[in-house]
């Protein structure tokens, strides 16, 4: 069953929202500044209602199912979240009210700079950036205006392992500068030879994930911290993994200097079908001065304002930050409490080594020989069925009601299947997920057109991609 | 409540299936001086607890219907209507990933596929993307187009001085690394003509904003005038627009903008005490391979069913790395899709008429407090929102309004233009009533001697 | 993997060709190259008068999946680019060493083609790869 566009369901005359009447005397528009038409679909509120609550039903999301996907953390989000953020003090609150008329939200952000702090061991944090990515930004921003300020003009470059996600060096070209690839070991550490040839009076800093994209946590940690501190440069920590080690281990107090939270995967924020998230960046005491602003601090006594930090590298954004998802993420960590948040990586870590324990005897898994954190990456390759594909695997996956899991990353494992199931599955599930699976294995070897051919139950099968891309109709009509 | 199925016997059985006698042995990686840390948080609470903690910080805040509000300045309050909310809150919308596998995720691709082609078509220009964080990254990542575009060849940007503050703070913010020479807003004053004077051949863009931050509207032939300039230095024009008097007013596509971007807050998204908001992002389609942030196509699937996918990821950061053309991984996909299902349930006659009210109201409010000794209303046409020339300094003002009226007055713009000293930026929408503005303009009167 | 070759052609280590055609060296990518990027969906041809310089980044080719750099295996001038790749950049897949040439060069250094692998060299780094 295909859904029409909304343009195709729109018909002349339809209209779907009441207005009030206009109370005030009426002034003249000069037609000079009125436009002559906008083509805007015309329809009813049920026609509104229907064709979108018809569109949600052709999406997979949490709360239909497993969902898998490497890095991305996709657990369950506590409704209870978006009843606070839904609370009409904050929903309908307009960010530049004076700060005596808005001490409610202050008081909240206040906090939760605070609660992220400790949670990561951090002097100090900004709320500002929107996303992961923009976090990363403001992270190397604030590297690079450190060392400014320092006079280390020659500390351009950025070392960034090869298992990094690609907004890593991104961000790093963003900046204005350079990112150098360091190569993981066989144990898929970080290549302390490689990492020692590459420390020198170029070196900004080292963008670090841990654990890893390969699921593991970096065996070397305080060695590799140690090691850049000496050679002058400072340490990114890229928090997309941060749920295996909630409660854990305090990423500031291992030598990192500067990191970023995703509240959307650590923090049980929902996704939305990509966005908004919130990228919350904690710094040291030395790199407070830098963050983005302003931030909330406590004025005297009780009360809450603004301040821009001394030497900021200016604002990230407008207005405070996604403060909708940043209630959200309070509710969260309030629900929890520090053995609730413990509990999270505890069992996130039990769960993707149990999933790795059950599935490394049919599916490869190249470091299944270390215990890995909250997931892991195997390959999709079988040796009976030289044929078949990652793309294959994950694309029969969701004939058997499963959201498939990260493909084809990192770069660093070919036919990657990177598989985090988080905190919030219940064994059942996952032990479901793990009998798809296998059979998966066996049909491809013994009906191999079942994968290559697959989906067969979604709502539409394989997208011709390469059409999309040469024709580019990105508009409808 | 850790939101957690497994029970201890659960774990029990898995820890057997792992060979490891506790979830704490998983651990063994990190470093044990490290290790379990105490965590100095305050004790879980129920979710019955946080929420009433909570409704009691957010009565903490004001607000609300009961409270009349004058602020705009780039967020504003906006009647929205309850069909937008009930299909939004759907958790399939909401607790769906990025569309990464198009044949389970046609609803977020549609969605957007038809938020793009509305945005396109309000903006007056062929192409939109899927969106950008707010209205001030938007800005930043149309002037990173245009040094791409320019192939990192040109280094000078202008800026508008009536560009929102904000925005261009980030545009300097993000382009702190990228050695260019950012100029246009020193002064006030500079209008057009100075704007189009400064623009040479190593300029990449000039941006201006319509309506401005200060509420006025430039007439669309001396934006049109100014576009030609632009072209003939070889960069581009980039507008930033309020996309409800786009309802109303001539688009920037039409005038010969390069790239109309903003903030798209105002399209059924709630204040929210300044986000999760909604960078809008549209451009010319000869600019796309140099453009950044998600963009759905239409294609078909194996058997020929028209869908949806996101397509030109070559020039993403998960493909490109350090090559892409910005390293936007997460957008603000739920709120492009509210933004999508407000307009479709406005249509261009309700949109209009939103606009329509948004204009009237503003300017009733500006005719009042014209006549009332020692204010003076700053001329220039203008959409919802106008410069208030006060008596006294805004704070002063502001502060008695909502002691003694329970008024949130206007921006006080000295903050922004510190020789606007005692101006304040006043906004009306169509959710403000006569009664509250005759409220208001008594309050002033109250104020004149704050 | 049974790859495609062109016998007349001198080849770069990142998988550009060369051949003469007259007084012009005619550029592409091979066989082996198409075949990693998988379907091309766009190339992101020079201006003609381009002034290329050996082993340095001259244009992009794209495909759904990657976005590959094509550098110069010879200095010179653009004279022509393949115009039908605008409305067929899957020529570059099908028909690589010929109705899918990128760019014609005027060299500026004949004798840069001497540093280029021959047919036997440049089968042989292809096995090892």
């Amino acid at each position: 069953m295909r859904e029409p566009l909304i343009f195709e369901i729109s018909r002349k005359g339809r209209e779907g929202v009441s207005l009030p009447r206009c109370d005030v005397p009426q002034t003249q528009i000069p037609s000079s500044l009125c436009r002559s038409e906008l083509a805007l679909p015309e329809v009813s509120e049920v026609d509104v209602a229907r064709h979108y609550v018809r569109l949600s039903q052709l999406n997979y999301s949490v709360d239909t199912g497993f969902y898998p996907l490497g890095s991305c953390t996709m657990k369950y989000n506590p409704k209870a979240n978006d009843a606070a953020a839904r609370l009409p003090g904050f929903a309908e609150l307009h960010p530049l009210q004076d700060p005596s008329t808005s001490q409610g939200a202050l008081t909240l952000m206040h906090s939760l700079q605070t609660m992220i702090g400790e949670i990561g061991g951090f002097h100090a944090v900004s709320l500002q950036p929107s996303a992961g990515a923009h976090g990363e930004l403001t992270g190397i921003l604030i590297m690079r205006k450190y060392h400014d300020e320092h006079g280390h003009t020659r500390r351009t470059r950025i070392l960034v392992p090869d298992s990094a996600h690609g907004t890593n060096p991104a961000s790093t070209a963003m900046a204005g500068l350079e990112a150098v690839e360091i190569p993981s070991d066989a144990r898929g550490n970080i290549d302390i030879a490689r990492l020692k040839a590459n420390l020198d009076e170029r070196v900004a800093g080292l963008m670090l994930t841990n654990p890893n994209t390969l699921g593991l946590f970096e065996e070397n940690l305080l060695e590799v911290t140690h090691l850049v501190h000496e050679a002058g440069g400072l340490v990114y920590g890229d928090g997309a993994n941060f749920n295996a080690i909630l409660g854990v281990a305090k990423p500031g107090t291992m030598g990192i200097d500067v990191m970023h939270f995703n509240l959307h995967k650590t923090f049980s924020t929902p996704h939305g079908g990509g966005g908004p998230g919130a990228g919350a960046v904690g710094v040291t005491k030395e790199l407070a001065d830098y963050l983005p602003g302003p931030i909330v601090e406590q004025e005297g006594g009780k009360r809450f304002g603004w301040r821009m930090p001394a030497r900021s590298i200016g604002r990230i954004k407008s207005f405070h930050g996604n403060f909708g998802i940043l209630v959200r993420a309070y509710a969260y960590i309030r629900m929890l409490g520090p053995d609730g948040l413990r509990a999270v990586a505890e069992n996130a870590v039990l769960n993707a080594n149990y999933l790795q324990a059950r599935l490394k005897d049919v599916y490869p898994v190249p470091h299944g020989d270390r215990t890995c954190m909250h997931e892991f990456v195997a390959q999709g390759k079988l040796a009976a069925a030289p044929d078949i594909r990652a793309l294959d695997i994950s694309k029969r996956l969701i004939d058997y009601g499963f959201h498939p899991p990260t493909n084809y990353f990192p770069l660093i494992v070919p036919e990657a299947l990177m598989i985090e199931p988080t905190e919030t599955e219940s064994v059942e599930t996952m032990d479901a997920f793990v009998d798809a699976l296998l059979k998966i294995a066996k049909e491809a070897s013994h009906e191999p057109e079942l994968l290559h051919e697959a989906p067969h139950c979604s709502p539409v099968r394989r997208l011709d991609e390469v059409k999309a891309a040469r024709e580019l109709k990105v508009t409808a009509g | 409540m850790s939101f957690i199925p497994n029970t201890d016997a659960d774990r029990a059985h898995m820890l057997e299936a792992v060979g490891v006698a506790s979830t704490a042995e998983l651990f063994h990686d990190v470093p044990k001086e490290h290790r379990f840390p105490r965590l100095d948080l305050p004790t879980a609470l129920s979710e019955q607890e946080v929420l009433s903690e909570l409704e009691e910080l957010s009565r903490l805040n004001a607000g609300g219907p009961q409270t009349p509000s004058f602020l705009g300045a780039g967020a504003y309050h906006h009647f929205v209507p309850a069909v937008v909310d009930a299909v939004v809150s759907r958790s399939e919308f909401a607790t769906a990933y990025t569309p990464y596998q198009p044949e389970i995720s046609q609803g977020t691709l549609q969605a957007i596929f038809e938020y793009q082609s509305m945005i396109a078509r309000l903006t007056g220009m062929e192409v939109s993307n899927a969106s950008h964080y707010d209205g001030a990254t938007a800005t930043a990542e149309a002037v990173i187009m245009a040094l791409n575009v320019a192939q990192k060849e040109k280094k000078r940007v202008i800026l508008s001085p009536t560009v929102h503050p904000q925005y261009r703070a980030v545009v300097r913010t993000y382009t702190q690394g990228m050695g260019l020479t950012i100029t246009g807003d020193e002064s006030r004053a500079n209008g057009f003509d100075q704007l189009a004077s400064l623009c040479d051949e190593s300029t990449a863009c000039v941006v201006v904003q319509y309506p401005d931050f200060l509420g006025r509207i430039a007439e669309p032939r001396t934006i049109s005038t100014l576009a030609d300039r632009v072209h003939s230095c070889g960069a581009l024009l980039i507008v930033i627009a309020n996309p409800i008097a786009l309802g109303l007013l001539v688009p920037p596509g039409e005038m010969g903008a390069d790239v109309v971007a903003g903030e798209g807050q105002a399209l059924g998204n709630h204040l929210s005490f300044g986000g999760p908001y909604l960078g809008f992002f549209a451009f010319r389609r000869d600019h796309m391979r140099r453009s950044s942030g998600r963009i759905a196509g239409e294609t078909v699937d194996h058997d020929g069913r028209r869908s949806y996918v996101f397509t030109l990821s070559t020039r993403e950061q998960h493909i490109r790395r350090e090559k892409a053309t910005s390293n936007i991984c997460t957008n603000q996909s739920l709120n492009a899709l509210t933004a999508a299902v407000y307009l479709s349930a406005l249509g261009p006659r309700g949109l209009r008429q939103v606009a329509e009210l948004c204009w009237h109201k503003a300017h009733y409010a500006a005719s009042q407090i014209v006549g009332l000794a020692g204010y003076t209303v700053e001329p220039g046409e203008f959409f919802h929102e106008f410069v208030v020339r006060c008596p006294r300094p805004v704070g002063r003002i502001n502060g008695r309004l909502y002691e003694k009226h329970g008024i949130v007055g206007g921006y006080d713009l000295s903050q922004e233009y510190p020789e606007m000293k005692d101006a304040m930026l006043l906004c009306c929408t169509e959710v403000t009533t006569k009664a509250q503005i005759d409220k208001l303009v008594r309050g002033l009167e109250d104020c004149r001697h704050a | 993997m049974e790859y495609r070759f062109d016998d007349k052609a001198r080849y770069s280590k990142t998988h550009e060709w060369v051949r003469m055609d007259g007084e012009e060296a005619v550029v592409g990518i091979t066989d082996y190259a198409q075949n990693k990027l998988s379907d091309v969906v766009f190339t992101d041809l020079p201006v003609v008068g381009k002034e290329l310089k050996k082993e340095t980044a001259f244009m992009v080719i794209e495909s759904v999946k990657a976005a590959e750099d094509v550098f110069a295996p010879v200095s010179g001038a653009v004279t022509s680019r393949n115009e039908k790749l605008v409305k067929a950049p899957e020529l570059v897949n099908k028909d690589p060493f010929g109705d899918g040439w990128l760019v014609r060069v005027r060299l500026s250094n004949a004798k840069e083609l001497d540093s280029l692998m021959d047919l036997a060299a440049y089968k042989k780094f292809v096995e090892t790869l």
